[in-house]
């Protein structure tokens, strides 16, 4: 009996399902022209001159405009023929809400790459319905954000999308065993990333590997409730493997013999597996012929641990190895063996000075070195590398507080065609060194020399390099605006600069930015304190700005957020926390024309209630952090809570969680929303930079 | 008493010559019709019908005649009995035996000289004689005791049903025919035969009948033994082979194929229950050190260390070449024919493989009632956790452990892990549990509106709601509407 009524279900369903598929394809805006398109013609003398443009043309010309979308929705808005051809052409789709997911599944229905991660919360009935609409053509799906959906709604996904080639499950902190053994039916799947899915265990991973045979990147980082047996199941069984990150797990050696002998394994990423000891390193000397990459986290690294890794890994091209011990002579010497290895990074590693002599003799052909926060790097070691790696285009040497000048000196002349220098706190090198970065190395796109004693000669030098993009200079305290107006005159191609506490600047340095820096993306000011109105009226001329520190510029008004909210409509992040003079005049604007806005920091600003509203109904706003608003009530707060729908991330002073009701609380975290209590002290003063200032001169005595 | 005891010794000293010929020829070949005899000799209810029919000597001369016509007869048929299933048997081992039963006899032998030395010797004093008397009795009775066990097991043991019973009472057969000829003239003597004689002697009939055709009978059981044997093969499963593997632990050595001696036990002897048998009660033992321990009760010289110390194997086992075992069974990668033979490497390694390799599995779980086995042991070890096995494959088999479960896993095709049936059931009622899912989505979304609407009803400023909320539906950066300018 029970069983004819499901029975009579199903075929009631798929009965709704067939009357449902026509009715999609009649709303679908078809090529042909319709009945009522022909009546308008007859009625307008005037044919529309663009329906005769044929569909491959307007093709070629969206796939141009494939960088904006705002470009696509305006094409899209000229007429029929485009509209439809824009419905037709996107592939890729990433929805703000899941309101009208509906209406969008039955406009666009050749999409093939479904970006989810701005919905917090997707039902099961979502993916279903998604899988039924855009079943046949989707080929990769994206719910690392997104939660409360359960093995019934992968089952259907796995189900209905045959050719499901990715699928991202990261942080899916609930996702059970059934919900693996759902996506376990997806034969086809090629990419899979289950990042801290902590309650996956080895039987959900046994479904996986049983199930998905054509796996070729798996990423299990943080998923601890793993062992052994299921990732040695997933190296038997998933034999097509390249790419395999079991950072954070549990993995022993035991089953690492089965993983190096993985046939296609290029990269294999084993950062902090703390059950690996050298033993299981030396299982590598088994010989892994396709292992290109291997970045290795491992305190136990010896001498034979390393040579069997060199042994087995002929072909390795790039090798990082984090908090590994001591690096030797006899350490540095093995590579020697690796021909093509292009990329050595040795983060937190004790360097001797002998051990940096053999690493340069071994290895010539180098293109990439990092010796980040690496102790003992000696300016005897440091320039033989470079001297015999010329190639060197990347070059980390993050906090290496021994090098001095000298280092410096061998790396600018040697290596000359550098498009990469890290070089944050070597509090050794002198103000002088930085002149030859700017004079030898005028291919520098990247260069971090956040706190350092550079000065305003040596930025006037690095303005040499004009195609530099991203220049970090905080806490460079002799920074002053002649220096930034140089770099404003010299780097037309800037896109990102730090300026996180430099004190001198003034006005005068950021407007030469905002004249000079069109492609400006990124600007930090945070404590600059002497910036005021006019440096952000300059700033809105970079109609690219994307991320807007102002934490602690007091001297900012109304006035220069209005103006950057009318300048820059592509403002993604913004902090205006301790900007006292902001209030709703400033922010109202803000929320009306920067549609794209989904981080902010409001804390400390005179925003109040209306302001609050009126930032909440940004549809794309995700994350805000509200904390000491003066102006704020508890009732506003709760009704801009309720309308700030796609909330996903709220930090909020334990004050408030006694003042809004808990019906309210628990119905805004059903929708996708996290609330952070934080018991924060008011501080009324700006920070001060006194304490950085004395800071830096103490560091100066000491040079 | 006496009586029977004057009897026995004119039935001995009467003819001795031709009893003593015949005794011999009967005790060489054809031991059965002699010792059954001398059984019921001594079956307290026959001893009194012996001073009737000894007096007499033409009495004794066609008893003795009678007799050798019934030896004849037996003789033709256990032989080509014995012919026929000669080809089965390992002819060393029954030469044991039947040395061994020689031995015996010629105790018996000994025994009843003793007697009638004794006889002649005491007559007079009737006390003492009846106390020797019980003496011998009970002498007597061990010997014949281990004379039926041996010659039980010079027989073969047979997995069907029909060949069991016809080794088991083939003997009794013999002794039927043998003892009902003896005593066909002794109406008192029919009396004494017991029921299940009877019933044996309609099994000698069979046998017979099965002898008289010949090799085609033979044939026949052969037949039905092969195609048993052949069942229980198809009813193989594959973890069977995976614990031959590692129980019989040869797959880990490389030796090479001529360097070894392959000895083939036959199956007969492989099912044989015991492989150790006392040598003076015929007791069987399944170990030798247990042998050793029971032969202790045989007397003070079975007590030294030198007789309960294990055989030395020093000398032998550096002398004799390495020994590896082949299965018998025609076909099985243990036997020596096959191909890529892999041999098995002690007694102990052939029983188990061949018991759950080619035998029914007879033992049945008493919990689950679905596991079969074949190795009683198997069945212990899977009792022993049986009910307990928590994890499960998508074949059906069940695992105590979790790595178990893997390996399996890992070694078959198109096997998934299974998960607890809970879950399994809830990911089969998929259709449902989507329509129970849309409806909550349906009534939290009205409850959503309901909310949203209560808090726009309480605040003044609507204007500023429908402005806000004015495109709060944008997929990717993409409106349907543009922007109201400021």
């Amino acid at each position: 009996m029970g069983k004819s009524i499901t029975l009579h279900n199903r075929t009631r369903i798929s009965e709704a399902l067939e009357t449902q598929v026509p009715g999609v394809v009649f709303t679908k805006p078809s090529g042909d022209p319709c009945p009522l398109k022909k009546h308008r013609f007859s009625e307008d003398p005037k044919p529309n001159l663009f329906d005769a443009l044929s569909e491959e043309l307007l093709f070629l010309i969206l796939d141009h405009l494939d960088s904006d979308d705002l470009d696509k929705k305006s094409f899209s808005l000229v007429c029929r023929s485009f509209y439809a051809a824009e419905s037709r052409h996107r592939r890729t789709l990433r929805p703000l809400r899941l309101d009208l997911m509906p209406a969008v599944l039955s406009r666009y229905l050749s999409i093939s790459h479904l970006d989810l991660s701005y919905c917090p919360r997707i039902s099961d009935g979502v993916l279903a319905s998604i899988a039924t609409a855009v079943g046949p053509s989707l080929l990769s799906i994206d719910l690392s954000r997104s939660r409360s959906f359960s093995h019934f709604g992968l089952g259907s996904l796995a189900a209905s999308c045959m050719s499901l080639v990715e699928i991202n499950l990261s942080n899916m902190n609930d996702l059970s065993d059934a919900s693996a053994a759902a996506i376990g039916r997806a034969r086809n799947l090629e990419k899979l990333w289950l990042t801290n899915c902590k309650l996956l265990t080895d039987m959900g991973i046994g479904c996986i590997a049983v199930g998905c045979r054509k796996l070729k990147l798996l990423c299990l980082k943080f998923c601890l409730g793993l062992t052994d047996l299921g990732i040695g199941l997933v190296a038997v069984k998933c034999r097509e493997i390249r790419n395999l990150d079991l950072s954070h797990t549990t993995v022993t050696k035991k089953c690492l013999p089965a993983i190096i002998q993985l046939p296609y394994l290029e990269k294999l990423t084993l950062v902090n597996c703390h059950y690996l000891d050298e033993e299981g390193l030396v299982n590598f000397k088994l010989g892994s012929k396709s292992l290109e990459v291997l970045d290795i986290n491992c305190p136990y690294v010896s001498d034979d641990a390393l040579s069997s890794i060199v042994k087995g890994a002929v072909n390795l091209r790039q090798l990082i190895l984090a908090h590994c011990g001591l690096v030797t002579y006899c350490l540095a010497n093995s590579l020697q063996r690796l021909a093509k290895l292009e990329t050595i990074k040795l983060e937190c590693c004790h360097l001797t000075t002998p051990g940096l002599l053999a690493l340069g003799s071994s290895c010539n052909s180098l293109k990439e070195l990092g010796l980040r926060k690496c102790s003992g790097v000696t300016d005897e070691g440091l320039s033989f590398v470079v001297s015999k790696n010329k190639g060197l285009t990347k070059l980390d040497i993050t906090r290496c507080r021994t090098i001095t000048d000298i280092s410096i000196a061998s790396i600018t002349s040697s290596c000359t065609s550098l498009m990469s220098l890290r070089m944050e706190s070597c509090v050794l090198v002198s103000k002088q060194a930085f002149r030859m970065i700017g004079e030898h190395c005028p291919l520098l796109e990247e260069l971090d020399l956040t706190d350092n004693h550079l000065d305003d000669q040596g930025l006037k030098s690095i303005s040499n390099c004009r195609k530099l993009l991203i220049l970090k200079i905080g806490l460079c305290m002799n920074v002053n605006d002649e220096g930034i107006i140089q770099i404003g005159r010299g780097c037309p191609m800037l896109q990102e600069l730090d300026l996180y506490r430099s004190i001198g600047l003034t006005d005068t340095g950021i407007i030469a930015i905002g004249q000079g820096c069109p492609m400006l993306q990124t600007i930090n000011l945070a404590y600059c304190t002497e910036i005021t109105d006019n440096a952000l009226r300059s700033l809105s001329k970079c109609s690219k700005l994307n991320t807007l520190e102002l934490r602690g510029c007091f001297r900012v008004s109304n006035y220069g957020l209005v103006a950057i909210a009318l300048g820059c409509k592509e403002i993604v992040k913004l902090d205006i926390k301790k900007c006292y003079d902001i209030t709703d005049v400033g922010i109202v604007p803000l929320a009306h024309l920067c549609s794209r806005l989904r981080q902010i920091n409001l804390s400390y600003s005179s925003v109040s209630d209306f302001g609050l509203l009126a930032l909440a109904s940004i549809s794309c706003l995700r994350s805000m952090t509200i904390f000491f608003l003066s102006g704020l009530t508890p009732n506003g707060l709760a009704t801009a809570l309720l309308t700030f729908g796609g909330s996903k991330k709220v930090k909020l002073h334990i004050s408030f969680k006694s003042l809004l009701s808990q019906k309210l609380i628990t119905h805004l975290e059903e929708r996708g929303c996290i609330f952070q209590w934080r018991d924060k002290r008011f501080q009324a003063e700006v920070d001060d930079n006194e304490v950085w200032k004395q800071r830096s001169q103490d560091l100066m005595t000491f040079v | 008493m006496n009586s029977k005891f004057k009897g026995v010794a004119e039935y001995s000293s009467s003819s001795p010559q031709i009893m003593g010929d015949t005794a011999r020829k009967l005790s060489r070949n054809q031991p059965f019709p002699l010792f059954n005899s001398s059984s019921i000799h001594h079956d307290p209810r026959t001893t009194p019908s012996f001073p009737e029919m000894s007096p007499l000597d033409s009495r004794s001369q066609s008893l003795c005649l009678l007799s050798h016509e019934v030896k004849k007869q037996d003789q033709s048929e256990p032989i080509s009995w014995v012919k026929s299933q000669i080809l089965d048997w390992d002819p060393r081992a029954m030469l044991n035996n039947l040395s061994f039963l020689e031995q015996k006899i010629h105790q018996v032998q000994d025994i009843v000289h003793s007697i009638a030395n004794q006889d002649s010797q005491f007559s007079n004093q009737e006390n003492e004689l009846a106390a020797h008397q019980q003496l011998v009795t009970a002498d007597l009775t061990c010997i014949i005791i281990q004379l039926i066990s041996t010659a039980g097991t010079l027989l073969p043991s047979m997995k069907s049903s029909l060949t069991t019973a016809n080794t088991l009472l083939e003997p009794l057969g013999s002794i039927t025919t043998s003892s009902s000829i003896c005593f066909n003239d002794n109406m008192r003597q029919k009396e004494t035969v017991p029921l299940e004689m009877a019933k044996a002697s309609e099994f000698d009939e069979l046998i017979r009948g099965l002898s008289d055709c010949g090799t085609e009978g033979d044939e026949l059981i052969k037949c039905l033994k092969n195609s048993s044997s052949e069942v229980a093969e198809s009813a193989l499963i594959e973890d069977h082979d995976l614990k031959d593997a590692t129980d019989e632990g040869v797959d880990g050595e490389n030796l090479l194929p001529g360097s070894y001696e392959v000895l083939q036990l036959e199956k007969e002897e492989i099912l044989a229950p015991h492989t150790h048998f006392c040598m003076i009660c015929g007791k069987g033992f399944k170990r030798d050190a247990n042998l050793r321990m029971h032969m202790r009760g045989h007397g003070d010289e079975y007590k030294s260390a030198a007789a309960l110390a294990k055989p030395t194997k020093d000398l032998n086992s550096e002398l004799a070449p390495i020994r590896r075992y082949s299965c018998p069974f025609i076909g099985c990668k243990r036997n020596k024919d096959h191909k890529k033979f892999l041999p098995l490497k002690t007694i102990l390694c052939v029983k188990n493989h061949y018991k759950r390799s080619h035998c029914d599995k007879k033992y049945t779980c008493s919990r689950c009632h679905t596991k079969k086995f074949s190795v009683l042991a198997d069945l212990k070890t899977h009792e022993k956790h049986c009910g307990r096995d928590k994890w499960l494959c998508s074949c059906g088999t069940t695992f105590s452990r979790k790595d178990k479960l893997f390996g399996h896993v890992a070694l078959f095709q198109g096997h998934t892990p299974a998960l607890p049936t809970d879950e399994a059931k809830a990911l089969g009622a998929l259709d449902h549990g989507n329509e129970n899912e849309e409806k909550a989505i349906v009534v939290k979304s009205s409850l959503d509106g309901a909310n949203v609407l209560d808090v726009r009803g309480d605040d003044d400023e609507r204007s500023l709601f429908s402005l806000m909320n004015f495109d709060s539906f944008n997929y990717g950066g993409f409106d349907e509407f543009p922007q109201p300018g400021f």
